[in-house]
């Protein structure tokens, strides 16, 4: 904390980074760690992507090809817990390092140590979980949402691992929140009223109370496996009076939160690009401030939609049924809202505005498919299919991840000081764009064919759809190689950025310089209206 | 703002969410206590409440509904024991109270525990399902061979709902022997021990 001040009293020095590894091990500066966050959770994304490809190969073709069913369960299981906790989340993460600071005027986050703790305790959590691959017995093979008694009773013996890996996981996500909430509520510049955040910072304010809020109880759900597992408790054991289906119920406690808290950030950034692109000003500012209050409020009491065949009561099926579609009203005036932002504007479709626009209607779908299962009725029939697949698929691949993509573009020139390259990126958007849909929209039909999730093998009449989603899944995959490509090929050879990189963008920081200086805003920037409101 | 009062805000506001994170670690643990109490108030999860105590002539039955109660037995996986109700079915008046008989065979070579599990169906129906006495609020051990004769009886209560005209209570049985310490337990717990019967 010290550094903060000291760091006032020389400001008229430029302080630049220290040299070599230990700039990135014991920085404290909060573009460092945004770097780190988001080389890492690069690094995870390809991770659970080649995870992904050896499922899509393995389910190309009917029958058992190249790998077996406890194999096949490992990598369904580690490729959804490290696309949700080691790519989508670390790099929102890493994206609320880089710009919240920027966004409201202050010289670093709150907490900087904090900060380098909260980074550097991740690769440690994946490292140990993904060891687990490589451990007798295999890593977790119990599906990401880990339901006991399968991930206590009849878990592989590396479980202890996986628990700890969430355990820490957990810890890293609360201190980040902790600092986000910090640096948004005590670090604005002067000025800058809670109304007039732009909102990405509004956003991740939300998610960072999210997070503190449901992180705690994940954390208390994978310590009760612990304990059943190791000190002869029965929280989740029926014969010590026990009850497996209470597991579901904290699971989705946390489960449901944790899902908006993958997508809240993502409506922060579209409200940026959109208006930009637009040049016109984010329509109903205040509406998708409450629109996004309202949204992580009902996140708390739908959790049991994802366990309507539990057995249930009619009034509980009903509640969760009405509450869960309820969603659907402030995030139909979010998308209305972006809809009418683009409405009579001066368009242009650089790269991150499509993402972006590609966002915005892929997104929309996989609302509605999600609206489809929230009748009770018949998520009995669509209840742990490819139709659930193909849902949370369209809303955090084209949704969340889309996002991401679009902020890395969005925002490069300010990070970099470069362009990156026009042509490269929109190939990239066309390839990923069409390989999402490919992969992804097929599974609908399966689904709704009755094709379960989840396995290694699968009767004949689903075999064209897997084909065709495997043949996607590749194109898709490699395409986000070439996005690395773009990325260091524009890093190295890009041409100079200006300051405000885009013509239409708005905000605090595109009055810094492109790339943005090592310390930014040490004195306090002075707040205009028509800098901050568009 | 000067630094030394936005170091002093930081401080209070970390405080403050440290607050809300050791609540909320809190709140996740009191999700058990709460989650078996909302259960046992609603019935929901299917699990027969504990021992109930009343007045047998103080019920009159209701003569004008007869409830049949179906009885299904099973062992968990992994559990080696022999467990079947001595009846299949019962019918009851509401009101009336009713014993009944499930019988367990340890067909292992050694002493084994062993707790059954109720699980009552249709869930509207069980907070109206009372028994007085069951074998499932012990646990059994069994010597090699034993096999016994365990009473259970229950009474449906009179304000059960209308539309109910069967009931179906299944037990599971799940062998607890590494769970437990067997000296604690006092041999059987089942007093009147009858000679095998055929099974």
């Amino acid at each position: 904390m010290s550094e903060v001040i000291h760091a006032d009293h020389h400001d008229d020095h430029d302080h630049g980074p220290a040299k070599g590894l230990k700039r990135w091990l014991f920085t404290t500066n909060h573009k460092d760690i945004g770097t780190l966050y988001l080389w890492f959770s690069f690094a995870m994304f390809l991770v659970g992507g080649v995870l992904a490809l050896v499922i899509r190969a393995e389910l190309f073709q009917p029958g058992l090809q190249f790998v077996q069913p406890e194999f096949f369960n490992q990598m369904t299981t580690n490729h959804g817990l490290i696309m949700v906790f080691g790519a989508i989340m670390p790099a929102f993460v890493g994206l609320a390092n880089w710009l919240i600071p920027m966004q409201v005027g202050a010289p670093d986050m709150a907490l900087p140590r904090m900060n380098n703790l909260s980074f550097w305790i991740l690769p440690f959590a994946f490292g140990m979980m993904i060891s687990t691959l490589f451990m007798e017995g295999g890593g977790p093979n119990f599906g990401w949402t880990f339901y006991a008694p399968l991930s206590t009773t009849y878990a592989p013996p590396s479980v202890t691992y996986f628990i700890f890996a969430v355990h820490l996981m957990g810890a890293s996500s609360i201190m980040g929140s902790i600092n986000i909430i910090a640096t948004i509520l005590n670090m604005r510049a002067p000025g800058m009223t809670l109304m007039k955040m732009p909102m990405f910072v509004w956003t991740w304010l939300i998610t960072a109370y999210l997070l503190i809020a449901v992180m705690p109880v994940l954390a208390g759900a994978v310590t009760m496996m612990l304990f059943d597992i190791h000190f002869n408790t029965s929280f989740f054991n029926a014969a010590g009076g026990g009850d497996p289906v209470m597991f579901q119920h904290i699971f989705w406690f946390f489960g449901h939160p944790e899902v908006y808290i993958m997508i809240l950030p993502a409506f922060g950034i579209v409200s940026h690009i959109i208006p930009a692109f637009a040049r016109k000003r984010l329509f109903g500012y205040t509406s998708m401030v409450y629109a996004v209050a309202s949204i992580a409020f009902l996140s708390f009491i739908v959790w049991a939609h994802h366990m309507f065949t539990v057995g249930m009561p009619l009034a509980g099926q009903l509640f969760f049924m009405y509450s869960t579609m309820l969603i659907a009203v402030p995030t139909g005036v979010k998308v209305f809202n972006w809809i009418s932002t683009m409405w009579r504007g001066s368009m242009t479709f650089e790269t991150p505005m499509l993402f972006a626009i590609a966002f915005v209607v892929l997104f929309t779908m996989g609302g509605f498919s999600g609206l489809m299962l929230a009748i009770t009725p018949v998520d009995y029939q669509y209840h742990d299919t490819y139709f659930v697949v193909a849902h949370f698929h369209y809303v955090l691949v084209p949704g969340a991840l889309f996002s991401i993509i679009a902020a890395v573009y969005f925002w490069f020139p300010k990070w970099t000081g470069k362009m990156y390259d026009e042509t490269l990126g929109k190939i990239h958007f066309w390839l990923s764009f069409v390989g999402v849909n490919v992969t992804f929209f097929p599974q609908h039909f399966s689904g709704l064919a009755g094709m379960p999730r989840r396995i290694p093998d699968y009767p004949l009449q689903f075999a064209d759809f897997n084909m065709i989603s495997s043949v996607g899944a590749f194109i898709f995959g490699l395409s986000q190689v070439f996005f690395l490509y773009v990325i260091i090929k524009s890093i190295r050879s890009g041409q100079p950025a200006e300051g405000r990189s885009w013509e239409g963008a708005k905000g605090l920081e595109w009055t810094l310089p492109s790339p943005a200086p090592y310390h930014s805003f040490t004195h306090p920037p002075v707040v205009k209206d028509e800098e901050v409101l568009g | 703002m000067s630094q030394q009062s936005q170091q002093t805000q930081i401080t209070r506001t970390v405080k403050r969410l440290s607050l809300i994170v050791i609540g909320m670690s809190a709140f996740a643990f009191a999700l058990v206590p709460l989650y078996d109490l909302f259960c046992e108030i609603t019935g929901l999860n299917g699990k027969t409440g504990g021992p109930y105590v009343y007045e047998e002539a103080s019920v009159e039955p209701d003569r004008s509904r007869l409830i049949k109660v179906n009885f299904l037995t099973n062992t968990n996986e992994g559990m080696p024991w022999q467990f079947w109700p001595g009846k299949g079915a019962v019918r009851v008046h509401p009101g009336e109270a009713k014993t009944v008989s499930f019988f367990v065979k340890n067909t292992t070579s050694k002493p084994m525990v062993a707790q059954a599990i109720p699980s009552l169906v249709p869930i509207s129906a069980t907070e109206f399902f009372h028994k007085t006495e069951c074998f499932c609020f012990e646990q059994q051990l069994l010597q090699p061979g034993e096999e016994v004769e365990m009473p259970m009886r229950f009474i449906v209560g009179r304000e059960l709902p209308k539309n109910v005209g069967s009931i179906n209570l299944s037990y599971a049985l799940f062998d607890i022997t590494d769970r437990v310490d067997i000296s604690t337990i006092s041999g059987s717990p089942v007093e009147d021990q009858l000679p095998p019967v055929g099974g």
